[in-house]
C-alpha cells in the first residue's frame, strides 16, 4: 500500500449531516409558501425575492473577500434563506434600493460584524425588516392588493391586522387567511403553505417541534383566553395564528439556529416569550404587527437562556462533588 | 414498542455484513507478542523469563493491586524476550514474545467440546476461578471481571444484566457468538448469576440480531429466571448506562457505579470466557475479531489467539485493501485507529475495520451554528458544544458543573456535527483535566 | 428659566453628594496596603505571565516586598535590570539571576525522522499524545503541533514550517516556562543560556533502546555513554538509554560533541571548529539558533 495510513482520534465515521444540507432543506420547506406567493403577486414575488437574494449572496460575497480578507463560503445557503425570508417580509412592490439597503444591513451589519455565521445575535431577516420598517415607514406599509383579483392597477390596502384593529368589517373568511390571497408580504399569505414547510422541516430532523409549537401555542391560548370572555375579532386566536408574520416567523424566523436557545427547557421559554410579545404588541401596541419585534427582543435573552437552562441530564440527581 | 434508553442517541447504517460469516480460525504465526497491559488497571508483572517453556494457558504475567487481571500464554513454546512492543495505546508497552512451537496446552484445562451444565462451586470459588483466569470485560472495555463482580461493600447486586447489544456499525462478533455458542452463554449466566448471589437476569439483543433473540428465547424458556429482550436499534444502546436505563428503567446518577442501581452488567464474550474458565479451567488466550469493511474481499468473524498481530487477520481476510486509509481497531464509533499491521490481538480487540481512504480523512471545521444537534443526540443529556468551548478556553470549574465527567466518549456529537467540529476531541481532553483537578482536590 | 435653574442644581446637589459618599466610604473600607508594593509592581514589566512563580506581577511585588530577602525571587522577563531597580526600591541587595532560556531537546526533522503516519486529527500536541505516539517511528518525540508555540505570551517559539520542529527566539525568551509546561512530551526545558548566549545539550529524549531508537530517527540518542566516558567533569548521565548533561556541572568544553556517534548532542553559538578528518560525518552540529 502506497499510502500512509490515516491516524486520528474517534469517531471515525460521519453522518454527512452538513450545514447546507440543513439550510438548502429550509429553503425546500419555503417553496409552498414561495409558489403562493407567486400565484398571488405574479412577477413581483419572483422580482423581489431574486434580488433579495442576489443582493444578501453578492453582499456576503464582497464584503467577506475585500473587508474581512477571508475565503468567502456564500454556497452555505445561510445568505440564501436570509434574502428569501427577508424578500418574504416586505411588500411586492418596494423599491428596489430600499431592498439592496436591508439586505446590506442584515447581511453587514447583523451578521457578518458580529463575526459571520454562528456568531451572529439576532436574526439578519428580523432585524433588517425591522431596520426597512423604521427607516421607510411609508414604503414599509403600503401593502398591494393581491392581484388574483384581476385589477390592472395594483391598489394599495392595509392587511388583515391592520384591519383588525381599524375596521373588522372589512376581514376576509378564515379560510382565505388560511389558504392565501389577501394583502400583506410574500411570506405571510398562506398558512397552509407554510405548515407544509414546518411539516417538511419536522421531518426531516432539521428543526424540533419546540419553538414552532410554543409561540403558537402561546399566541392562541393566549388570545383564546381573552376570546372566551370578550369574542370579538381583535381576540380570536384563529385570526391572529393564520394572518401577519406569525407562521412565518414561528416556522423560520424564530426557529434560526444561530439566535434561538440550544436546550430543549430554552426554546419553550423562548418560545413563549416571543408568543406573549407580539400578542402584546398586537393587541395594546402601536403596531399591528407584532412578530418581528418579539422575535429580535427574544434572540437578545438567547444567551442568558442558553446560560440558565441544562438539557435534560441522564441520571438526573444532586450535583455530585 | 421496542425498549431503549430514553435520552439522545443515533442511528448510524448497521453493516453487519459479516453477521452471516460463522466464527472460523487463524493459523497461529511463528512469533506472537502478548502485551502485559490489556486490561484497565496496573500492567502485569512478567512471571517469565527469555528461555522459558510455556504451554497454552501457562501464567505469564501476575496481577499488581486489586485492579488488574492475570496474562496467559495463548500458545506453547519458548519465550523469546521480554521488550516493548506496539500496542493498541499507539506507544510501545512491555510486552512477552514467544516463538511459536506446537500447540500444548496446560493439562488442566479441559478441551473437549461438551457442554458442561452442572456447576456445584460456592460464589467464592467461582470467583477465585474467573479471577485466575485473567477474564476482563470483553466488549472492549476490559475491565477485570472478578472486581466487577465483587460488589463493594454494602452495595446489594439485584440483577444481571448481560450485553448482547453490539451497537457499533460493522462488528458482529458477539452476534456469532450468540448464534453458535448459545447454551455455553446460557450456562456461563447461571454460573456468574451464582457467583454475584442475584436471581434475575435479562440478555439485552439489539432488534438487528433476529435470529440470536430467537435462538436465546427458545434456550432461555428452561430457565425461568433469565428473559430474553430486543432492544430498539439506536447508539449506543450498549453503554452500559444506557442499557440499564433501558431494561430497567433506572438511571445510574452522576458520578456512581451501576452497582448503586442493583445492576451488573456483562458482555456476552465476558459471560463464555468465565463459562469457560469455571467448567472447562480455560484462562482468556482467545477471542473472536471481526475483520470487516467496506472493500474487504472476505470480510469474517476469526477465533485468534491474543498476541497475533492483526496484519496476519487482515491477510485471512482477502488482505489489506489498496484503497485502505484507516484500520481501527475496535467499531468506528469508539474504536482507536491504529498506526501499523504488526499491533497484536489483545483481550479487548472486538473487531478490526478497514476503512477507505476517502472516507478516512476529516472534513475541516466551521464556526458553530448553534444548531443543538448534539445537545439533542447526547445520551447523557451533556451539551457538547459548550463544553468543547469551556475546554478549549479552560474555564475548568464551569466544565465540571456542566457534568464534563459524564461523558461516556460515545461520539455521537461529533458523528452529528454539521460543521465537522471535533466535539469529542476536546471533550475528551477536558474530561482528564477535570479529573485531574478532582483527584488533586480529594488528595 | 427657574426650570432650568431648578434642574441644574438639583442635578448638582445629587452629584455633589454621591461623590461625597463614595469618598466617605472609600475612606472607610480603605485597604491599608504598604505604598512600596505598587512602587515595586510599577517597576515590573506587567507581563502577568506567571514566570516568577506567582500567579501575577501585583502577586510578586507584595512577594517581594514581605520577604525578607530578594534571594530566590526573580522576573525573568525583566531580569536583572528589573530586580536592581526592584532591589533599589526596597533597599535591598539585587539577587544575581542566572539567565535561562527555554530549549527543545528533539532534532527529529523531517529529514533526520521520517513520517511512518498520517495524523488527521486536531493540531493540539496533547490530544494527539494521548491517541499515540505520533507520526515518527520515534514516540517520544516532537509532535510537532504548536503547543508551545500557543502557550508563548512573548512570540519568542515558532514552528519551523521545513523542519516541523519548535525554534527559540534567543532575544524575546524570558524563560517563563509557559512552554515547558505546555509540552506533553516533557520536550523542552530551561537551561542556562550560557555566556555569549553559548550552551550544549542532549537534542533528545527518547529512552528506548539504541537500536530501536536508531531505526526511527537518524540524530536520536543511543545511550552509547560515549559522552559520559569523555567528559572531565563528570556532568553527564546515562539513565534510560538516554544522555543528559547537567546544566550545573558543565563547563562547555565541547569534548563530547564529536565523539557522539549519532550528532545528539548540538553545541549552539560556538565558533566553528578546525575540520577534523576521522569524523564520520563532516558537517558538525552547529547551530545558530
Amino acid at each position: 500500500m502506497e499510502n500512509k495510513l490515516v491516524v486520528s482520534p474517534s469517531p471515525h465515521i460521519h453522518s454527512g449531516d452538513t450545514i447546507q444540507k440543513n439550510m438548502y432543506g429550509v429553503l425546500i420547506a419555503l417553496i409552498p409558501a414561495f409558489l403562493v406567493a407567486l400565484y398571488v403577486f405574479r412577477l413581483d414575488a419572483l422580482i423581489i425575492t431574486a434580488l433579495a437574494v442576489l443582493f444578501c449572496v453578492g453582499f456576503e460575497y464582497l464584503i467577506v473577500k475585500y473587508m474581512m480578507k477571508k475565503t468567502p463560503t456564500v454556497l452555505d445557503g445561510s445568505a440564501i434563506i436570509t434574502g428569501v425570508l427577508l424578500a418574504f417580509n416586505v411588500p411586492s412592490n418596494l423599491p428596489v434600493w430600499i431592498l439592496a439597503l436591508g439586505c446590506l444591513f442584515a447581511i453587514g451589519v447583523v451578521k457578518l460584524s458580529f463575526g459571520g455565521l454562528g456568531n451572529n445575535i439576532f436574526n439578519p431577516a428580523i432585524a433588517g425588516r425591522i431596520f426597512l420598517l423604521i427607516s421607510f415607514p411609508a414604503q414599509m406599509t403600503v401593502w398591494p392588493a393581491p392581484e388574483t383579483a384581476f385589477t390592472i392597477d395594483a391598489v394599495s390596502s392595509a392587511t388583515i391586522l391592520g384591519n383588525l384593529k381599524l375596521n373588522p368589517e372589512l376581514l376576509p373568511s378564515l379560510q382565505t387567511m388560511f389558504l392565501g390571497t389577501e394583502a400583506g408580504s410574500l411570506g405571510e399569505m398562506s398558512a397552509l403553505a407554510l405548515l407544509l414547510g414546518l411539516g417538511w422541516l419536522l421531518w426531516k430532523k432539521i428543526i424540533t417541534w419546540h419553538i414552532p409549537i410554543s409561540i403558537m401555542a402561546t399566541v392562541a391560548i393566549f388570545t383564546g383566553i381573552l376570546y372566551i370572555f370578550n369574542p370579538i375579532p381583535l381576540y380570536n386566536p384563529l385570526i391572529h395564528l393564520f394572518s401577519g408574520g406569525l407562521m412565518l416567523g414561528a416556522v423560520f424566523m424564530a426557529t434560526d439556529y444561530v439566535t434561538s436557545p440550544m436546550t430543549k427547557k430554552g426554546m419553550l421559554i423562548y418560545g413563549v416569550g416571543i408568543g406573549f410579545i407580539t400578542i402584546a404588541i398586537r393587541l395594546w401596541g402601536a403596531y399591528p404587527e407584532g412578530v418581528s419585534f418579539a422575535i429580535l427582543l427574544m434572540n437578545a435573552f438567547t444567551p442568558l437562556i442558553n446560560n440558565y437552562t441544562t438539557p435534560k441530564r441522564f441520571g438526573e440527581v444532586v450535583k455530585h462533588g | 414498542m421496542l425498549k431503549t434508553f430514553r435520552i439522545g442517541g443515533i442511528h448510524p447504517k448497521e453493516q453487519k455484513i459479516s453477521a452471516g460469516n460463522a466464527i472460523q480460525s487463524i493459523a497461529t504465526p511463528d512469533q506472537v507478542i502478548i502485551p502485559l497491559a490489556q486490561h484497565i488497571g496496573a500492567p502485569c508483572q512478567p512471571v517469565v523469563k527469555k528461555g522459558d517453556a510455556v504451554k497454552v494457558g501457562t501464567l505469564i504475567g501476575k496481577t499488581v493491586g486489586f485492579v488488574s487481571a492475570n496474562i496467559h500464554s495463548s500458545v506453547s513454546g519458548t519465550v523469546v524476550k521480554i521488550d516493548k512492543a506496539i500496542d493498541a495505546s499507539g506507544y510501545r508497552r512491555d510486552a512477552v514474545i514467544i516463538k511459536v512451537e506446537g500447540d500444548e496446552w496446560e493439562e488442566s484445562i479441559d478441551r473437549s467440546p461438551d457442554l458442561k451444565k452442572e456447576c456445584r462451586l460456592s460464589s467464592k470459588e467461582i470467583l477465585d476461578k474467573i479471577a485466575a483466569a485473567g477474564i476482563v470485560g470483553m466488549g472492549g472495555a476490559t475491565f477485570p471481571t472478578h472486581v466487577k463482580l465483587t460488589p463493594p461493600p454494602g452495595s446489594k447486586p439485584e440483577i444481571l444484566i448481560i450485553n448482547g447489544v453490539e451497537c457499533e456499525p460493522w462488528l458482529t462478533s458477539d452476534h456469532r457468538l450468540m448464534m453458535e455458542k448459545t447454551e455455553e452463554i446460557i450456562v456461563g449466566i447461571t454460573i456468574v448469576m451464582e457467583a454475584l448471589n442475584v436471581d434475575k437476569a435479562i440478555i439485552g439483543i439489539e432488534n438487528n440480531k433476529k435470529d440470536a433473540i430467537e435462538k436465546f428465547g427458545k434456550y432461555a424458556k428452561a430457565y425461568p429466571n433469565i428473559s430474553v429482550e430486543a432492544l430498539k436499534v439506536q447508539y449506543p444502546q450498549g453503554g452500559e448506562k444506557q442499557l440499564i436505563d433501558a431494561l430497567t428503567g433506572r438511571q445510574v446518577p452522576s458520578g456512581a457505579l451501576p452497582i448503586s442501581v442493583g445492576a451488573v452488567v456483562q458482555n456476552v464474550g465476558t459471560i463464555l470466557a468465565a463459562y469457560e474458565a469455571v467448567q472447562k479451567n480455560k484462562p482468556l488466550v482467545e477471542r473472536v475479531v471481526t475483520v470487516t469493511g467496506k472493500d474487504v474481499k472476505q470480510p469474517c468473524n476469526i477465533l485468534s489467539r491474543i498476541g497475533i498481530p492483526v496484519g496476519n487477520l487482515i491477510e485471512a481476510a482477502g488482505g489489506l485493501p489498496d484503497t485502505t486509509g484507516k484500520i481501527v481497531s475496535g467499531g468506528p464509533m469508539m474504536g482507536k485507529a491504529l498506526a501499523s499491521t504488526d499491533v497484536p490481538v489483545t483481550k479487548g480487540t472486538s473487531g478490526i475495520l478497514l476503512i477507505p481512504t476517502l472516507e478516512a480523512k476529516r472534513k475541516a471545521m466551521k464556526d458553530c451554528i448553534r444548531c443543538a444537534k448534539c445537545v439533542s443526540v447526547c445520551p447523557m443529556g451533556l451539551n457538547p458544544t459548550l463544553l468543547m468551548n469551556l475546554t478549549e478556553f479552560e474555564v475548568w470549574d464551569r466544565a465540571e458543573n456542566n457534568r464534563i465527567t459524564d461523558c461516556i466518549e460515545c461520539g455521537s456529537c461529533s458523528y452529528t456535527c454539521p460543521a465537522d467540529r471535533p466535539l469529542l476531541d476536546y471533550i475528551r481532553l477536558g474530561k482528564s483535566r477535570v479529573n485531574t483537578i478532582i483527584r488533586t482536590r480529594k488528595n | 428659566m427657574s426650570v432650568l435653574l431648578t434642574a441644574v442644581v438639583t442635578l448638582g446637589v445629587i452629584g455633589a453628594g454621591s461623590a461625597a459618599i463614595l469618598y466617605l466610604i472609600g475612606q472607610k473600607f480603605k485597604v491599608e496596603e504598604d505604598p512600596r508594593i505598587q512602587e515595586v509592581q510599577d517597576a515590573l514589566p506587567a507581563a502577568n505571565c506567571g514566570g516568577c512563580g506567582f500567579p501575577g506581577c501585583a502577586s510578586f511585588a507584595s512577594a517581594c516586598v514581605k520577604a525578607e530577602t530578594l534571594e530566590g525571587l526573580n522576573c525573568p522577563v525583566g531580569g536583572q535590570t528589573t530586580m536592581d531597580k526592584v532591589a533599589s526600591i526596597l533597599g535591598q541587595a539585587a539577587p544575581v539571576a542566572v539567565k535561562k532560556i527555554a530549549v527543545v531537546r528533539c532534532s527529529g526533522t523531517c529529514e533526520h525522522r521520517p513520517r511512518t503516519n498520517l495524523y488527521d486529527g486536531i493540531s493540539n500536541c496533547t490530544i494527539a499524545a494521548v491517541l499515540y505516539g505520533g507520526d515518527t517511528g520515534c514516540s517520544f518525540g516532537c509532535l510537532g503541533l504548536g503547543d508551545c508555540v500557543e502557550s508563548c505570551a512573548f512570540d519568542a517559539i515558532h514552528i519551523n514550517p521545513e523542519t516541523m520542529l519548535p525554534e527559540v527566539v534567543e532575544d524575546k525568551c524570558t524563560a517563563c516556562g509557559a512552554c515547558v509546561k505546555a509540552c506533553p512530551k516533557d520536550i523542552i526545558e530551561l537551561r542556562k543560556q550560557g555566556p555569549k548566549s553559548r550552551r550544549i545539550y542532549v537534542s533528545c529524549v527518547n529512552e528506548e533502546k539504541g537500536g530501536v531508537a536508531r531505526k526511527s530517527c537518524e540524530v536520536a540518542c543511543i545511550g552509547c555513554s560515549k559522552c559520559q566516558q569523555v567528559c572531565p567533569f563528570e556532568a553527564i548521565t546515562i539513565e534510560n538509554n538516554l544522555a543528559y548533561i547537567i546544566d550545573d556541572k558543565c563547563r562547555l568544553c565541547r569534548k563530547c560533541v564529536p565523539v557522539c556517534p549519532t550528532n545528539s548532542i548540538l553545541e549552539l553559538n560556538f565558533p566553528p571548529r578546525k575540520e577534523k578528518p576521522e569524523l564520520p560525518k563532516g558537517e558538525k552540529a552547529t547551530v545558530d539558533a
